[in-house]
This record gives C-alpha cells, sequence and structure tokens, in this order.
C-alpha cells in the first residue's frame, strides 16, 4: 500500500530533472515554463504543496537564469536550485536505497509488534494490576496507588486498547532511544571532536520541524507504526544523547583522576566510576526521551499510527472536541504517570542493605520464599509479564 | 618491599610544540628564557634527584609551582615531556597500558586533596576500590579493605557513604583505600590540606604511626613548610618547575640554598624543627671527678679563667652535676683536706636530653641561672646552653649558629656562588 502511494509521486518527481533541462537552454522563457508543470494535475493530495513549490521556483529562476548549469552568480542572488538537488537526491534514495530501509524497518517492526501484543493481550484489569505492581517495584508504594488510580481513569474513558497502542509505541521508541543514544552520548563525551561534529546535527533533529521529515520518512518506510517510531526516535533522541553526555563531562574531574590512579582501564572507568555518576542526568535524558514521545503522538497519527494520537486528529478534523479531549486526557496521564516514575528512577537510592529484589511486590515474595533458601525471584518479576 | 624511585632530568612542557622548548632547554637555555622565547608552559624544569626506599620524601613549593605536575608524573597520570623516572631500576615510561594499569594497582597509590571518594560506593566499598578494579575476589577484597580501614580506625563507619563522614574522617577513608592493596609507593598530593589544624597534626601523627607498623616510600606533596618539617625525613623545594633544593629539614634550615628557600623558611618554628643537642656547644669549663682532683684545683680553675661554673664529667665523659665558684667556696669554708666536687654540686640543674626540641628549653633555661647541661642518650655531657646561645638562636635575623644571616637582596658574591 505504501509503495503504491509513492509510486505516482517518484515518477512524477522524476520528470522534474527532464522539465529542468528544456528550460534551462531556453533563454527567452519567462512566462512559459511554468505552465506545462503546474497544468499537471498533482498525483496525490500530499504531493500538491511539495510540487507547487518546485514549480514556484521554476517561476522566479528564470529572471535570473541565463545560462546552462551552475553559475557563480547562482550562490547569492537566491536562484541555486538547492530544492530539486533535495527532491532528485531523494528520489534517488527512494529508487535505490529502499531494500535498505525496509530492512531497517525489520526490527523495529519485531520489536513494536511484540510489545504491543503483550500490552494488549492480557485482560484490562489485569494489565492495570501488572502496571501498577511494575510501578510498585520502580518507584515505590504511592507512585503505584497513584498509577492504578490513573490507568483505571483510562480504562473509564473506554479508550484503553488505544492508550495500549500508544504505551508501546512510546516504550518502543524509548528502547530504540537508549540503544543508540547512550553510547552516542557515551562517545560525545569522550572526543570533543565527535562532540562537535554531532551536535549540529542533535539541533536539527530537535528543532527541524516534524513536518519536514515526515514525508521523506513516509517515502522510505511507508506508513504505519513503524515509521510513527522512526520519526519519533528523531525527535526523542536528542535530549538522551545530550544529557547523557553532560552527565558524564560532568562527574568530578578528581574522582576520574582517582579511578586512573588506583588502575581503571577505560571500561571500568566508564562502567565503574563514569555511569554510575551519571545516572542522574541519564535518567533525566529517559524522561526527556519518553516525554517529546509522547508529544510526537498527535503528530506521528498523520501518517497512519493508531492510537491516542489518531483519536485526537480525528477528532479535530471531525470538530468532535469529545473525542480529542479524551484522547488529549489519555496522554497526559500516561505522561505524567511515566514522568513521575522514571523521575523517581533516577533519585540515587541509598539504603544498601535492600537490595532492588528485596523491595516492594518482588521483595514481599523474596521474603515468603527466603526460607526455602532461593532468594532470586526473577520469574516473579512484573517487569517478565 | 619499599621502592626506590630516582627522578633523572624529568621535563613536563604543557604546550603545543613541546620540542623546541626541550631543544633550547638542552642548549642550556634558562626555564624564563625558554617561556618567554617558545610561549609553553612549562610544568616540571630538569628535575633530577632519588627518593630513596621508606622515606617520607615531602615536596614543597607554593602553587603552580609544579609540584601537583610532579607526583602525578610518578604514576603517569601526566606523562613527562623527556626523562626518566626509574622505579627499582625500571623505567616507568616504558610501560605499556597493562603494565601501567598492574603498576598503579599494585605498587603505587594515590591519596588526594580533595579526598576523591566515590559518592555512590559506601566506605568499606570506596576502600576496597582498587582492590575491585585489580579484579580481587569480593570476600577477599572485603576482608583486606576491612583490614585497612581498622588501620585507620574507621571499622564501624564501613556501612556509612562518604558524605555522612566528617573531613577528617574521610581522609582517612581515603587513606585506608590507598593503604588497602598494601601499596610500596604512596603518593600524597596535599591530601592534609583541606583538614583544619588540629585534624591535620592527628593525621600527620597517623601517617607516621602507619610508617612505623610497616615502612613504605611516602612522597608527600604540601606546601605547609612546618607539616614538611613536621613528617619529612627529606623535603624538596620547588619554585616554578625547578627543583631549587633537596636535604633534610635541617639541612634546609640551616643551609637555605638561596634568597627562595631562605624567605620559604623564614616563617618556620624552628625552634620546634631543632633539638637541644642541635646548640649545645663546649664553651663552658669541665671539670673531671678524679680521686687527685677535688674542689680545691677546681675551684683554682673557675677563678684562673674567670668563669662561675664547672660542668662535672666522670671518667667516660659522664655528666655528673654542676658546680660554681660560690657553691665550691661554700663546700670548702672550715675544711681542711681533699673534698670530693660531689660536696659542691649546685642543686636544681637537672640535665637535659639532646632530642628535646628547642620550644621546650625556653623555661628550663630561664629558671635556672647556670647554662643548661645538654647529655646524650647515654648521659655523657654534649655541652651547654646559655640564654645568650638560646636567644641568638631565636633571633630570625641569625642563622641557627648565631651569625648574622647576609640581606635578602643577593649580594653579588652571593650571585656568584
Amino acid at each position: 500500500m505504501a509503495d503504491t502511494a509513492n509510486d505516482p509521486w517518484s515518477s512524477a518527481s522524476a520528470a522534474a530533472p527532464d522539465a529542468a533541462n528544456p528550460w534551462a537552454t531556453d533563454t527567452a522563457a519567462t512566462s512559459t515554463p511554468a505552465n506545462p508543470y503546474a497544468a499537471a494535475p498533482p498525483p496525490e493530495g500530499s504531493d500538491a504543496w511539495v510540487t507547487g513549490e518546485a514549480a514556484s521556483s521554476f517561476i522566479e529562476a528564470p529572471a535570473s537564469a541565463g545560462e546552462p548549469g551552475f553559475a557563480l552568480h547562482q550562490l547569492w542572488d537566491g536562484s541555486l536550485p538547492v530544492q530539486d538537488w533535495i527532491n532528485q537526491g531523494l528520489d534517488w534514495a527512494v529508487a535505490h536505497l529502499r531494500p535498505f530501509f525496509l530492512a531497517v524497518r525489520g526490527p523495529v517492526d519485531s520489536l513494536l509488534g511484540g510489545v504491543e501484543a503483550a500490552m494488549q493481550y492480557p485482560p484490562t484489569l489485569v494489565m492495570i494490576g501488572l502496571l501498577s505492581l511494575l510501578a510498585w517495584q520502580l518507584a515505590g508504594g504511592a507512585l503505584a496507588v497513584a498509577t492504578l488510580l490513573s490507568l483505571l481513569v483510562i480504562a473509564m474513558l473506554g479508550i484503553w486498547p488505544d492508550a495500549m497502542v500508544t504505551l508501546s509505541l512510546v516504550l518502543t521508541s524509548l528502547a530504540f532511544c537508549v540503544l543508540i543514544g547512550l553510547p552516542l552520548g557515551i562517545l560525545l563525551a569522550r572526543s570533543d571532536r565527535v562532540q562537535r561534529m554531532v551536535r549540529p546535527v542533535l539541533d536539527a533533529m530537535q528543532t527541524t520541524p516534524a513536518f519536514v521529515y515526515l514525508v521523506p520518512v513516509v517515502m522510505l518506510f511507508g506508513i504505519g507504526n513503524v515509521p510513527g517510531v522512526i520519526v519519533t526516535i528523531i525527535f526523542a533522541l536528542p535530549p538522551l544523547v545530550r544529557l547523557t553526555n553532560l552527565g558524564i563531562r560532568q562527574v568530578r574531574p578528581d574522582l576520574v583522576e582517582a579511578a586512573k590512579a588506583y588502575g581503571a582501564s577505560p571500561w571500568q572507568l566508564l562502567t565503574k566510576v563514569q555511569l554510575p555518576l551519571a545516572m542522574p542526568s541519564i535518567m533525566a535524558g529517559v524522561n526527556q526521551s519518553l516525554m517529546l514521545s509522547l508529544s510526537m503522538v498527535v503528530i506521528a497519527s498523520m501518517i497512519a499510527v493508531g492510537g491516542l494520537g489518531l483519536m485526537v486528529l480525528r477528532g479535530i478534523g471531525r470538530l468532535d472536541m469529545g473525542l480529542a479531549t479524551v484522547g488529549g486526557l489519555g496522554i497526559v496521564i500516561l505522561a505524567i504517570i511515566l514522568d513521575r516514575v522514571t523521575q523517581t528512577m533516577g533519585q540515587p537510592k541509598r539504603d544498601q542493605s535492600l537490595r532492588w529484589y528485596m523491595r516492594g511486590p518482588v521483595g514481599l515474595l523474596w521474603r515468603a520464599r527466603r526460607p526455602a533458601a532461593q532468594p532470586v525471584a526473577g520469574a516473579a518479576d512484573p517487569a517478565a509479564a | 618491599m619499599a621502592k626506590t624511585i630516582r627522578i633523572e632530568h624529568v621535563f613536563k612542557v604543557f604546550g603545543d610544540t613541546p620540542e623546541r622548548a626541550l631543544a633550547l632547554a638542552s642548549e642550556g637555555w634558562s626555564k624564563q628564557d625558554i617561556v618567554a622565547q617558545t610561549g609553553q608552559s612549562i610544568g616540571v624544569f630538569d628535575a633530577s634527584f632519588t627518593i630513596e626506599a621508606g622515606e617520607i620524601f615531602v615536596v614543597m613549593g607554593l602553587s603552580g609551582s609544579g609540584k601537583s605536575t610532579l607526583v602525578r608524573l610518578l604514576n603517569r597520570l601526566i606523562e613527562p615531556t623527556a626523562g626518566r623516572i626509574l622505579v627499582d631500576g625500571q623505567n616507568i615510561n616504558d610501560f605499556n597500558d597493562a603494565r601501567l594499569r598492574e603498576f598503579r594497582r599494585r605498587d603505587i597509590s594515590m591519596v588526594f586533596q580533595s579526598f576523591a571518594l566515590l559518592p555512590h560506593l559506601t566506605v568499606l566499598d570506596n576502600t576496597a576500590f582498587g582492590l575491585e578494579l585489580a579484579g580481587v575476589d569480593k570476600p577477599t577484597r572485603l576482608a583486606q579493605a576491612r583490614a585497612a580501614l581498622a588501620q585507620v580506625g574507621l571499622e564501624i563507619w564501613a556501612k556509612a557513604y562518604p558524605d555522612e563522614l566528617s573531613g577528617g574522617m574521610q581522609q582517612r577513608v581515603g587513606l585506608a583505600r590507598a593503604l588497602a592493596a598494601d601499596p610500596a609507593i604512596l603518593l600524597m598530593d596535599e591530601a592534609f590540606s583541606a583538614l583544619d589544624p588540629i585534624i591535620r597534626t592527628d593525621m600527620q601523627d597517623e601517617l607516621l604511626r602507619l610508617q612505623q607498623e610497616k615502612r613504605r616510600t611516602i612522597v608527600f606533596i604540601s606546601h605547609d613548610l612546618d607539616e614538611a618539617m613536621r613528617i619529612g625525613d627529606r623535603i624538596a623545594i620547588m619554585k616554578d618547575g625547578q627543583v631549587v633544593q633537596v636535604g633534610t629539614p635541617e639541612e634546609i634550615l640551616r643551609r637555605p640554598a638561596d634568597d627562595y628557600v631562605r624567605n620559604f623558611i623564614r616563617g618556620v618554628d624552628a625552634a620546634a624543627v631543632f633539638k637541644a643537642g642541635d646548640i649545645a656547644r663546649k664553651t663552658q669549663v669541665e671539670v673531671s671527678e678524679a680521686p687527685t682532683r677535688g674542689c680545691r684545683p677546681a675551684l683554682k680553675r673557675l677563678q684562673d679563667q674567670d668563669r662561675d661554673w664547672g660542668y662535672v664529667v666522670g671518667l667516660d665523659h659522664q655528666y655528673l652535676g654542676t658546680v660554681s665558684g660560690d657553691s665550691l667556696r661554700a663546700a670548702l669554708h672550715g675544711h681542711e683536706g681533699p673534698l670530693g666536687l660531689a660536696h659542691a654540686f649546685v642543686p636544681g640543674i637537672a640535665p637535659v636530653p639532646a632530642a628535646t626540641p628547642i620550644h621546650e628549653l625556653i623555661g628550663l633555661v630561664a629558671q635556672i641561672s647556670a647554662p643548661l647541661p645538654v647529655v646524650t642518650d647515654q648521659g655523657k655531657l654534649l655541652g651547654t646552653i646559655s640564654k645568650n646561645t638560646l636567644l641568638k638562636f631565636l633571633d630570625r635575623s641569625t642563622d641557627a649558629e648565631g651569625r648574622p644571616l647576609p640581606s635578602t637582596t643577593p649580594t653579588a658574591a652571593e650571585a656568584a656562588a
């Protein structure tokens, strides 16, 4: 379906370079060249504005362009056909690199599918119970109660399946953000040069309006939940990278020096000193990533991503404010739960007498099974569910 | 066990073109000229000395004198630009990464001014940190860490976190961490400078006690000369990256190498460093207690030499007592024939051991009118300290021998020397 959607589009833009050639030689033409192009009906609604823009560049260009190909004065008189180059580059990528992008789709697809199935399989109340237990384990009793109540509200609003789709989308994006962002942040902290090179990219990822890369992502990956995850990763990755980098760089230099003086290898320095001390900062990055993922949910729904975002989009489209508000409320509730849980996880825990498996619901099981001298209760961890 | 460290012509140049600075240095340029010429910053300039096994070697200097750089060259936290550092004959600059890590884990450890304890680990885990890096298994390293904590008296705090301890206790943990792997060399970078004076003295005592239990080569960085004098077996004084003088505390106080050192030691409480034996003089009359020589010949000697006091020594120069002209005359009054000197001893004059610090002498010298006799551990008379001698010593404008010090502006003769 995605392929058919793209085919007419790529053939239409493939015509663009052809159109440019006769035009460049035609020095006299000032008003006619755009006409055949503009007269051609836009192949699809989403393409109309792109071709329209391309057409406008054709209209403006002739006033100054007199000779064929690239001329020096094009650098400053604004007639450099950058837009064409981007369009041509994208066409080339769509034509030649699609297998690669479809291969990238694979792991995202399978993880997302797995998470989504797992989230939606148990009955609503069972899932609410499991998630509350998880919150208890990760962030303590008070937050577990709040989670329980919030999730009950979501169920009451009748948006539970949509909320689970959104949650699985957000968690999948987070998993990839951590997978990519953590090593990247460590790399940035290690090398000033890498940092100088990567930072503008991060700036671009964060500030480029999502609509700009929505289209190429759709052209390369098609539509659906997977490109939705990819768009979300693009948007949510930078804060995690930045805060990981910052956290590691802010580790007191005398501690790093001490670790080196006691014979730490680079790996030991990273795992025993830098990462533990940067953990609050890294968790703040995870928290920010999650929040940004949730804020992308509505935009991602424009490329046929399901869940709460789609509800909001549909509500706006039909001017059904009730639908939009219910969807929005679901997003807010999810955001608050995720925010509080990750924030609590980011605070360093001091109580050494209690290991993680001695706390929360797992701790209860652990204590119950203590006499059996089999303290590990990993199988009972709600995280495994 | 303890190791010798030899430092041979070590340079550390911070900057982009250290080669140029080194080339100029090998041509015999002075440091100031090289800095002016190349714009490079020089941390350590041509340092050469030997740190003997088992001594406490204090590197002294003001901030920016390169002492912290120097100590970091010893475990290669900073790589030297040129020169060799030999630890028991091995050039540590030849070590590859793995060998260097091994060296740092086993042979050399460091205590930091900022304590540098890991805030996310307990005191016990902090102490065991070096062993953990070395891959020692958990029961062994925790046992060793507990032993190290016991050495500094902190075993009950094993479960606490560093920020729950006071500064002095934190530095004890730092010391325990350094001792845990039982290294041969201990580097202490201004280890006690961040502590308040009383705690600092405690820690110095602690260090001296630990050093008595087991001798290690300790390189101690300090900007506090009193501290250096107190704990140092030998002291190196650095100025602008150059080692100006290396010597025992006494040598440095007695014969400062130049005006910089002289200015440096001006504020030092010399009375705490020097001992009674250092300033005792043999200027008084000594009379031997012998059967043939009694009070009468002794009185005649005092009168002949126009002295008031005589110090009586036995056959092997043992100090026996002090006599004065008055006491001799009083003893001889109405007495016929020879009289033993013991009858004429002036009461209340007790000899002081040679190791008594000078600041403890002031009261004693003030109490008695006679010059104070000073004896060795074996009780032999070493000499006497008169009020005059003591005052001259305490006067900062004279040197330890009582000669006036040269003025602080160097004369032509001094500059030539």
